[in-house]
């Protein structure tokens, strides 16, 4: 007889998006050092995403940006408990295979990273480690579901301190998941085809009446009242980006963002931890951003 | 025949898998509730403690003031059942110190035994009471060491993966991610007892 150690299955689809159902609630703060994990997870992080550097950053760097140095995302690893994520290059499969190779708990394909292939997301499917992608309505969700993510966050724009894209994604998956949920047979394929979704997943959505795994907000979320903004929408928590280590206190508004997670409906609270946090990261005005600035336009 | 009391059960909803738990336990009949502050506690007969991430759940009992009310009601014989992140709270020890633990059950846990994520699986348990079940864990903790009081439900490899001690149950695996409610049913039985 088979030992029962033989018979464990890893790395199926419910493990990887049930990893994302423990997260939810929660937030996920972008790290560049061990020294900052650490400060997130004290705060109460759900998990960290281990960075070479913050979207603010890279914006400002230009260049390529690319998988962070594998000794920093070690040295994350080994200094807080809590899971860690880590970006390879939308399409840059062998960068994803060098993550899984260190053990990290997540990755996220993301267009905060130059884009590695002109045409395709990476086969997820072939890998053990869950991924999470950004999407910035629900064709473009459902595309990389049937791509293999297990996880799903709006893209919003990151590294600009500003929740109006996250809202405008999170707005319009909403709208769509609604016109799913009332389609008939023949409108869902016609749906299907205009909008360039694969039908088995719009069905998942209509059955569901929501996305088949777990959505996040990012990109753009810099205080409390921006995170609980995104719960109320209807998220199931949020990724901070640079909105917590470029601010003036991290710990603090790293501190507060987490309780506006717990305490999304209940203004109250939301009034009390908003207090004196000290200046968020300035920001930037989308609309002021030049077509070929913005991020969220890569990988569709 | 006698009609049964429709049960109102809590579930902690600090952080977590909520929403799979409150669907489970819907299914079996119960009323649920969210619990975020002291003052939600009313009024239930039982309580869920979720899966989710066990540090954060520490730090907001504290901030929220349940931290204690939960101690002294579990002491009380309040039935309180947890998964994954909720059995590491509800233990007495847990190794390295990280979190503190509400130190309601005599047991000793090792956060994340099995390894990272790529090492979290799926497998086909037998529970004592109940029979064949399949199970998944998730980043799971191990129960390294048990008090004489606890009772040992189910194992996985030779460590105890579902626990119970008096009116506190605590599983490592998750079952409010299969459509199997039998362990729900459990604890509903408990709370009844």
């Amino acid at each position: 007889m088979a030992s029962a150690e033989a018979e464990a299955a890893r790395g199926t689809f419910r493990v990887k998006s049930g990893l994302a159902e423990m997260l939810k609630g929660g937030v996920i703060m972008d790290v560049t050092t061990a020294e900052q994990a650490r400060i997130a997870e004290e705060a109460g992080a759900v998990a960290v995403m281990a960075l070479e550097r913050v979207p603010a950053d890279i914006r400002a760097a230009g260049g390529v940006a690319r998988m962070a140095d594998p000794r920093k995302i070690k040295e994350i690893m080994d200094a807080v408990t809590i899971p860690v994520m880590a970006k390879c290059r939308i399409g840059h499969f062998v960068e994803a295979q060098i993550l899984e190779a260190l053990g990290v708990d997540y990755i996220d394909e993301s267009e905060v990273l130059t884009p590695a292939d002109p045409w395709h997301h990476i086969d997820k499917w072939r890998f053990k480690v869950p991924f999470v992608c950004g999407a910035r309505d629900l064709p473009e969700a459902c595309r990389r579901i049937a791509e293999g993510a297990a996880m799903i966050r709006t893209k919003g724009e990151a590294g600009t301190g500003n929740v109006v894209e996250a809202v405008r994604h999170m707005r319009l998956m909403n709208k769509q998941i609604r016109q799913v949920v009332n389609a008939s047979d023949e409108e869902l394929v016609t749906l299907s085809k205009e909008w360039g979704a694969p039908l088995e997943v719009l069905k998942l959505v209509r059955e569901q009446g929501r996305l088949p795994v777990v959505n996040f907000a990012a990109g753009g979320i810099a205080t409390p009242a921006d995170a609980a903004l995104m719960m109320q929408l209807g998220c199931d928590g949020v990724f901070v980006g640079s909105g917590i280590f470029k601010s003036e206190d991290p710990e603090r508004r790293a501190r507060a963002i987490v309780m506006a997670v717990t305490y999304y409906n209940d203004p109250e609270v939301l009034a009390e931890i908003s207090e004196d946090l000290g200046e968020p990261m300035r920001g930037v005005d989308v609309t002021q951003l030049q077509p070929e600035a913005l991020l969220q336009t890569r990988g569709v | 025949m006698s009609v049964e009391r429709v049960l109102t059960i809590g579930v902690l909803a600090l952080q977590g898998d909520v929403r799979e738990h409150r669907r489970a336990l819907e299914r079996l009949g119960a009323r649920t509730r969210e619990v975020r502050k002291p003052r939600d506690l009313e009024g239930l007969d039982g309580l869920v403690l979720p899966g989710g991430e066990s540090t954060t759940i520490a730090r907001l009992l504290h901030e929220s003031g349940l931290w204690d009310e939960l101690r002294e009601r579990g002491r009380e014989g309040f039935p309180i059942y947890g998964t994954c992140a909720g059995l590491i709270l509800l233990a007495r020890e847990i190794l390295e110190d990280r979190p503190e633990g509400l130190g309601l059950m005599d047991i000793t846990v090792d956060r994340n035994a099995y390894g990272r994520q790529v090492d979290s699986f799926e497998a086909d348990i037998e529970i004592e009471g109940i029979g064949p079940f399949h199970a998944v864990f998730i980043r799971a903790p191990k129960v390294v060491r048990c008090g004489p009081d606890v009772e040992v439900l189910a194992e996985y490899d030779g460590s105890p993966v579902l626990v119970q001690q008096g009116r506190l149950l605590a599983s490592t695996f998750h079952p409010e991610l299969t459509d199997d409610p039998r362990v729900h049913e459990h604890f509903l039985k408990l709370v009844r007892a």
